[in-house]
Parts: structure tokens; sequence; C-alpha cells
């Protein structure tokens, strides 16, 4: 056996930030050959520089906007693109690039929103259901399967609908109608994965099942996750901007994209600027996650990536 | 002197990674001669199996190459022919068994289409169609009256036929699809399948580990090839249905007159089965030699620390005498001789210079200075 | 043997796997993986087990530790039946009995770091934690022959080898008595086992454990036990002391079993004993003995009943008709 009072000192020094670096360390390194595989493929790369450029596009709107999202200059209505509005403006004289770079804003926020509280719901009653099986896992299907009957766009009209017209019960809505399928996508991993060994190992040294379910199948079902949340990214603003443009998220006026194209669907001969841009922005943010999202399933599958 | 089928001389393969180069093979000389059984053995890493994808060219591109060397089969180097060339060479003049047949058979085709597609890839079967429609006509001719016009039409027929055996008739869809399943099923026969005709229509899953490779190799025999890759073809197998393998194997070494290429890992395989043996370590063949000599006096250092940590079914041993360190990293090899760092008897020389094929008793090959000096 | 306290005693094991069909999902079969095992290890000693793939040693195993829950049979531990308990006093008896798994590429989270892989058993039974935590994991790591700077790695930075010393690291964490080797050495290479099997010998000395050696690998087998049981179909033909098998055995399987490993050494001969058709499943074993439809000495009656364990010599117990008689 080791002597201990040799090792005392090393593992003394190890504490606090250092300690973390260590622990770091690996995931880091994780990290660096991932996004190595990423540089690989230039549309991913293309696609990252356009995700990040609406990202930063939102971020900095209060900055790089020339005009506020309110802001309306009623002489100006109409105007084709020029150097004062790069984008044009509209029927009360706001101008459409200010007005893009705002509904930037709204529109990632809602995604995101969606998508991040759709995958904990999801994941978290996907998982738990997975694992045990027996009836809660049938309780839980049926309920999915409930919500999964409905057209997601019909759901999503209804709910918003039932609770009043505006981007927050859209947002609202959005989370009901896409939750269920994170949970059956991560009940279908966690079940392929309970069967795995490490998973038997945990138990045999008396791990309970919470410890087991959250530490060790969940982490290990996430990646298939991750590469739908992204392409769902773009989905949900496809979506968010579609019931908008019908009438059931933003009300008239609202800087949002979806809200845009609806209200210069009126002047769609006489001034197309209108509603171009702002379906060209919704294009191309789409476009933008799906890119990532490809990259990110090409590039976390394990069989690659050794 | 026997003949020699396959002559390799100075392979190397090398796999480009994130990580690095991996230097799989680094000049490796081997020569398999025709109608013998040669054992390639090593450990993992060894470059057995990547030695066997680079005779069949099926060396996965990216991320692996063979940067340099010759293949030479009858005096052609297969390295520097065509796709195309090489699809012809694979299934009919080499053929390869792999180890788990379960992972690399087709699923959802039968095992008689899946043999028949081989031969059908490589062979015309003219002369077999023409020979089916003989037999056809003979069996008709026996059941019917010696004396008859009918016994005398189907004879004249059967001469006709006869005739144009040197040059045969281009055959329809149909017959040479007969001829390909009657060639299956006398393929399986060889490989003593029970019942080859129900076994023909069945698919991969409905039989066992045992029966798969079985059928394995019928497909890899079914052109009748000069050699036969078996690349760990009985690690996958229970130890009883191995034994059954390993005797047909043996079996059908004087049969069917291939030669037999054994990549294994397992010492004893190699004792029942090989007449020659090749020692790999980290991408270089260090010994080289008729099976008893290997077995009786191992000279390099690596084949004696092997053999000694084997438990042996055969002898008692209290402890078994381990190889210190561990198998060197491809990437970055040791310089000189790669076993140097794990060697007890290394040389200054060792460590700069590998060392090449020594000969210090006929037959018997060694890649180690304790047999030799540089020019001698 | 001399008697040395039973630490273990298995009694007419059974595990019956139920096999789910039709559009109803009802019972209609049964994997009938260990059918009637029994037998006893002492304290200290190595028990081997040996058998091909389909004979049930892996679920023996298994039912032993209650990752599964066994069908029937009595298996006590230090006198106490664990084989219907709840899953509390389960829980108390378990860090007393481990296992290290065959396959050291999917026993271990491929996101952990090894410190938690190896750490985890002692958080989870409220050992230690934090610093104490770390000092004892090292100290683990360096039992196996692994040092501190591979604490902080994932599981796919490591050879086979170094995975399995990490599994029987974290097998040791909690002080155990008795450990399952479940094919430890099946995956690893001839000079890795060596190291491996050396290793284990060692800390079998040093901290008195007690195993149970499942492997399909005689050779081995006949390297670490003490005394050996041959499996055939969910049940065991023969018992014996390792001595004493190897010196002679009895049973038909057993003799084909031996006769059909390729030995390293082309000079012994043997009579080849190379046993038709296949390895029979388990769903629908056939009548009376398992063995019959492939056995060399089969007689009218092994078809009918099957053969008892008996003990036929001195502490050598044979299930077979022939013998017997």
């Amino acid at each position: 056996m080791t002597n201990m009072a040799e090792l005392k000192s090393p593992l003394n020094v190890k504490s606090g930030i250092s300690k973390w670096r260590e622990d770091m360390a690996p995931r880091v390194r994780e990290l660096r050959f991932t996004i190595h595989l990423l540089r690989q493929s230039p549309l991913v790369v293309a696609g990252f520089i356009l995700m990040f450029g609406f990202i930063s596009m939102a971020i900095l709107a209060p900055w790089i906007a020339p005009y506020g999202p309110e802001e309306r200059v009623w002489e100006a209505k109409l105007q084709p693109p020029s150097s004062q509005h790069i984008f044009g403006t509209d029927e009360s004289g706001g101008d459409i690039f200010s007005r893009i770079i705002w509904a930037a804003q709204l529109d990632l926020a809602i995604a995101v929103t969606v998508v991040v509280t759709a995958m904990a719901m999801g994941s978290a009653m996907g998982a738990v259901s997975g694992y045990l099986g027996g009836k809660i896992d049938e309780v839980m299907m049926r309920i999915t399967d409930i919500f999964l009957a409905f057209p997601a766009l019909i759901l999503a009209m209804t709910i918003a609908a039932a609770l009043g017209r505006n981007l927050t019960n859209l947002t609202i809505a959005l989370i009901i109608v896409w939750w269920p399928a994170y949970a059956r996508l991560i009940r279908g991993q966690v079940l392929s994965e309970r069967e795995k060994l490490y998973v038997e190992a945990a138990r045999a040294v008396g791990a309970p099942a919470r410890r087991i379910i959250f530490r060790h199948v969940l982490p290990n079902s996430i990646y298939p996750l991750l590469v739908n949340a992204t392409l769902d990214l773009g989905g949900v603003i496809l979506t968010a901007a579609g019931l908008s443009f019908i009438g059931f998220g933003a009300g008239a006026g609202i800087a949002e994209w979806g809200r845009m194209i609806a209200d210069g669907r009126n002047y769609l001969f006489q001034s197309p600027w209108m509603a171009t841009f702002p379906g060209l922005a919704i294009l191309l943010s789409a476009l933008a996650m799906n890119l990532v999202g490809d990259g990110l399933r090409d590039v976390l599958d394990p069989r690659l990536r050794r | 002197m026997p003949d020699i089928l396959i002559s390799i001389r100075n392979l190397s393969t090398y796999f480009y990674t994130y990580a690095g180069v991996v230097k799989a093979l680094d000049g490796v000389d081997l020569e398999i001669y025709k109608g013998e059984t040669l054992g390639l053995v090593g450990e993992t890493g060894c470059g057995k199996s990547v030695t066997a994808l680079s005779i069949m060219q099926l060396v996965p591109n990216p991320p692996g190459r063979i940067v340099s060397g010759q293949i030479l089969l009858e005096g052609e180097d297969l390295l520097k022919k065509s796709e195309e060339e090489m699809r012809k060479i694979r299934g009919d003049k080499i053929s390869m068994v792999f180890q788990d047949p379960m992972t690399y058979i087709n699923p959802v085709l039968t095992i008689g289409d899946q043999i028949s597609e081989v031969i059908l890839l490589h062979q015309n079967l003219r002369k077999e169609v023409l020979a089916m429609k003989i037999e056809e006509l003979q069996r008709k001719l026996e059941k019917v009256d010696p004396t008859s016009g009918t016994a005398r039409d189907f004879k004249s027929k059967i001469e006709e036929l006869e005739k144009k055996m040197m040059d045969p008739p281009k055959p329809s869809k149909s017959d040479v699809k007969k001829a390909a399943l009657k060639k299956t099923i006398d393929t399986l026969k060889l490989v003593r399948m029970p019942y080859p005709e129900r076994v023909v229509k069945q698919y991969p899953h409905e039989l066992s580990g045992g029966m798969r490779q079985r059928a394995m190799i019928a497909m890899a025999l079914s052109c009748g090839p000069s050699l036969l890759i078996a690349d760990e073809a009985t690690t996958a197998l229970d130890v009883t249905i191995q034994a059954q393998i390993l005797q047909l194997l043996n079996e059908l070494k004087k049969e069917i007159g291939a030669s037999i290429l054994i990549i294994t890992h397992d010492l004893g395989i190699v004792a029942e089965m090989c007449d020659r043996v090749g020692v790999m370590y980290a991408g270089v063949v260090v010994e080289y030699t008729g099976t008893k000599a290997l077995f009786r006096r191992p000279l390099h250092p690596y084949t004696q620390g092997l053999l000694r940590s084997i438990p042996k079914l055969h002898k008692e041993m209290e402890r078994l005498e381990i190889i210190p360190g561990s198998v060197p990293n491809l990437i970055y090899p040791p310089p000189g001789c790669r076993f140097h760092p794990r060697c007890p008897y290394v040389m200054e020389i060792c460590k700069k210079e590998r060392s090449p094929m020594f000969e210090p008793e006929e037959g018997h090959f060694v890649a180690c200075y304790l047999y030799g000096q540089r020019g001698s | 043997m001399s008697a040395t306290e039973t630490l273990l005693e298995v009694k007419d094991l059974e595990k019956h796997f139920p096999i789910l069909g039709g559009v109803l999902g009802r019972t209609v079969g049964y994997v009938y993986a260990v059918d009637g095992v029994s037998f006893k290890i002492s304290r200290g000693e190595t028990m081997g087990l040996v058998g091909e793939s389909g004979c049930g040693k892996t679920t023996v195993g298994r039912c032993i530790l209650r990752l599964i829950d066994p069908t029937a049979g009595e298996i006590r531990f230090e006198g106490i039946d664990i084989a219907k308990i709840e899953d509390k006093q389960m829980a108390k008896l378990r860090p007393k009995m481990q296992i290290v798994f065959q396959d050291p590429y999917a026993s271990l989270n491929p996101r952990m770091t090894i410190k938690d892989i190896v750490g985890e058993p002692m958080l989870v039974n409220g050992i230690a934690r934090g610093l104490e935590l770390r000092r004892r994991v090292l100290e683990l790591l360096l039992t196996v022959g692994l040092t501190e700077d591979h604490m902080n790695r994932f599981p796919h930075e490591f050879s086979g080898g170094q995975r399995q010393r990490i599994g029987v690291a974290r097998a040791l964490s909690l002080n155990p008595e008795f450990i399952v080797l479940d094919e430890p050495t099946s995956s690893l290479d001839v000079s890795v086992q060596a190291q491996m099997l050396n290793m284990l010998q060692d800390l079998q000395k040093k901290l008195a454990l007690t195993y149970l050696f499942i492997s399909h690998n005689l050779s081995v087998i006949k390297h670490m036990s003490d005394r050996i049981a041959v499996m055939y179909l969910g049940k065991i033909v023969e018992i014996a002391s390792k001595a004493e098998l190897f010196r002679s055995q009895l049973h038909p399987y057993t003799q084909a079993l031996f006769a059909a490993i390729p030995i390293p050494d082309p000079e012994i001969s043997r009579e080849r004993i190379v046993l038709g058709g296949d390895v029979p499943s388990p769903v629908n074993p056939p009548s009376g003995c398992r063995f019959h439809p492939r056995c060399l000495k089969m007689t009218p009656i092994c078809k009918e009943e099957e053969p008892r364990l008996i003990e036929i010599k001195n502490d050598h117990y044979v299930a077979c008709h022939s013998v017997a008689a």
C-alpha cells in the first residue's frame, strides 16, 4: 500500500480555483475537439456566423438601430430604400431596418424561451417516464399522445385564442405545443441508455434511481436533443412569425417579423420592401439555425468522434 | 522452395487523424506461399488487421492511406491496380472472412442470395449452365425407353450441347440464377453446412453463430480463391463452435488448395492451424518462421515475453510473467526498434536504428540485433 | 478442502426471463437462463465459473448481487438469505459485495471523469465527500497502478486495460469482502491480461477478498481459481477443485470443453472431441439431461430424467447418468 503521508502535501495544494480548473480541463479539451470538427464544413461555419450575427443584432439593438421600434415619421411613410432608411419605411413611417433589428430581439427571445422551457419540461418528464417505466410511463405517453394528436399550428392558435392574443400567450402556447416531442425523444434515448452497463454499474454501487436518471442517463441522452433544439429554434421563429402573421401573436404595429409581413401584405405591390425584408430576416435566421443544427448532428455522433 | 503467392515488401499504411499520424504499418515484409497456412499473430494495435485490409485495399480512406510498399500477387503489384481491377480480385482471387458474422452479413438478404451475388459478380457460369442442361437431359433420358425415338432425340441434343462446351453460348438470366444457386448449395456442402437446401432460403438471424460463420466461409470460397484471409474469424464464437470451425478449415485446406492467412491474437489457434507464423508488434513484423520453430525456440524478446505471459492449460504457473510497460503510441513510436523500451536485452543500437531481418537459422527470421549486426 | 467459513451459499437458484409476445404483450415463454444452480464459496477462495455463451454464468453473477431478482432459490451471504430481501436491507449489504464487469468500454459512464466514477460509490453511500473523497480516490487509483493525472480524464482517453483497472478501483472503493469478476479479462490483450490477473491475485492476498471468477476461457480460470464449476444451459454439470478437475474431467461436456481449447504448443497432440451441433437456446432446453443431444455417451435414460449433481469422488461433483452408474 502507498504511504499516505507522502501524498498529503500535493493534495492539499489542489483546492479552490486550481481544483476547479483541473476539473474543467477534460471538458475544455472536448470542446476544443468539437470546435475543430465543426470548422471542417464551410456551410456549418456560415451557419454559425449567421447565427451569431443575429444574436449580436438582438443584443446590440439599442445601439445599432438608427431609430426606435415605435418611432414614426409620418412624412416619410412608404419610402423606398434610401440612405436615410436602408430598408425603406412602412405605412406609418417607421424605419424598416431598425424595426427588423428590434424584432430580432423579440423573435429570438421567444424562440429561446420556448425551446429551453420545452426542453427542460420535456426532458425531466421523459427521463423519469422512460427510466421508471410501468404505469408512470404509460400515463405519460398517453398524455403526450393527446398533445401530439393535434396539428401544431391549430393547437397553438386555439391556446393563444383562449388566453388572449398577445406575445406572452403566444410563447406559452408554443411551449405547450413543443414539449411533448422532447419528452418522447428523451424517453426513447433513456430507454436505450438505461440498459447500458454503466447504469448497471451505478446500481451495483447503490446509487438511487434519482441519481441514476439525472447524473447518468440524462447527460448521455442529451445529444440528439441538442440537435433538435437548435433546429427547433428556427422552427419556432417560423411558427411564431406565422402565427403573428395570422394575427394570433403580436398586435398591430409591434416590431415582430411576422407582424411586419402581415402589415406589409396590403402594400405588396406598391412597397414590396415592407414585407420582403422581414421575410428575408426570417429566412436567414431559420436557415442559420438549421445549418448549425445539422453541423451539430454530424459532430456529436459518437461514432465519428473517435 | 515453394511457390510464392503473395509477396509484401516494405508496406507502410498510415492513418491521418486529429491527434496525429498513426503509423499503423511501418515497413512490413511478408511472404505467403501457395497452399500454406500462414498465421499473423499479435496484440491489439500491432497492425495485423490493417495488413489484411491493405492486401485487399479496403483500408478506410480517409483517414487511412497506404503510403508505400508493394504487394505482389503472382508478379503483379496490387497497390498499382485501380478500384475496378481490385473489385474483380476481391471475392474471386482473394477473399476474407471477418470476426463477427452478425455485423457484416446483410440481414435482409437470404444466405442463398448473398452467396449467389458473389458468384454472379465474378463468374459468367456459362459452362455451369450448359452442364446443368446436359444433366437435365440425361436425367430425362434415363426415364425413357432407350430404343425409342425420343431417346434418340435426347441423345443428339446432348451431343450438340457437349460440342458447345468449349465455347458455351450466353445463357438466359434465369438459367444463370439457377446455376448460381446450384453452385451456392455445392459450396455450402463443401463447408459441411447441415441441410444446405434449407439454409439457402434462410435469413442470417435464423442461423446460429457457428452456422453463420460457416456461411461466410462458404461465401469466401465460392469462387475458388487463391488466398483466404480469416481475420479473427473464430474470436466471437463459443469454444466448442470454434473447434468445429477450426476443424473445418483444417479439412478444407487440403481440399481447396488455397493459401490461408489466419489473423489472430490466440497463440493456441496458431499452434493448431498454421504452417508458418509471423509475429507483429506495433506495425512491424518482428519474427517470422515455421510454427514448431517459433514455439520451440522463440528468438525475439517480444515473442518470448508473449509466450511466457499466457496462462497455459497444460502447465502450472504460479504467476504470469508480464512484459513491463505497454504498447507504444503509434503516433509517436519510439525511435529505433519499437520494442526497445520494454526489452530486457536492449542495447544502444536498438534505441537508434530499427533492426533489419536476420536469419540466424534457416527459414527463421528475426528483426533483432541480438542475432546480427547491420551489414551482416 | 479445509473447513473454512462459507461466505456465500447458493441453493437451487433459478432465473427465468419471461418472453413477451403477441399483440397484448402476454408471456409466451421463458428463457431458462439459470435453472437450479447450487454451490458454496468459502471465504478467501476463488470459485471459477466456466461455460459457453448462454449457459447462464453471467446471470448467476448478477443474481448473487441482486442486480436482477432471482425467480427462485436461496442466496445466503454470511448466513443471510438475500434472494428476496427488501431493497433497503440489500442496500446495507451492497458495500460488501461488488462486481467488475466484462466490457471496460461500456461499464464506465462516458460523460463522467475517472474521479467521479471511482468516487461515486463512496459518495452515494455517504462514506466520504470533498477533499477526503479525492484522497481516497487517489489511493484507490494508485492501488490499481494508475496515477494522479488520470483522475481528471474521460474514459475514452484510456486503453482497455486501464479502463478495466478503473473498474477494479471502483469495485474496491467500498471495501468489499466479495467480488464477482465477470469476464474481467476477456476483452483484453494477452499481455495486459497477464498484468490484470497478477494484480487481481495480489489484491486478493492483500485485502483478503473472495472471488467468483466468471469466464469462458479455461486457461484463465485454471490460473485463477481454487475450485471450478462448469455450467451448461443453466445448470452446473461438474464442480471440483482445480487440481482434481484438471486431473480428470468426468462429465462429457467438460471433456469436450477441455479438448476444444487450442493449446499454444504444437508438440502436444490431444484426443480431439469435436462436438456436433450448436449450443442450444435456453428458451427450449432439451428434455432430461440438457446435454444429451450432443453427448457421445448418451443412454436412453438421459432423454427422460435430469441427472442430479452427485459427489462421485471426494469433493468432486458431477451431474451425469453415465458417470453415476
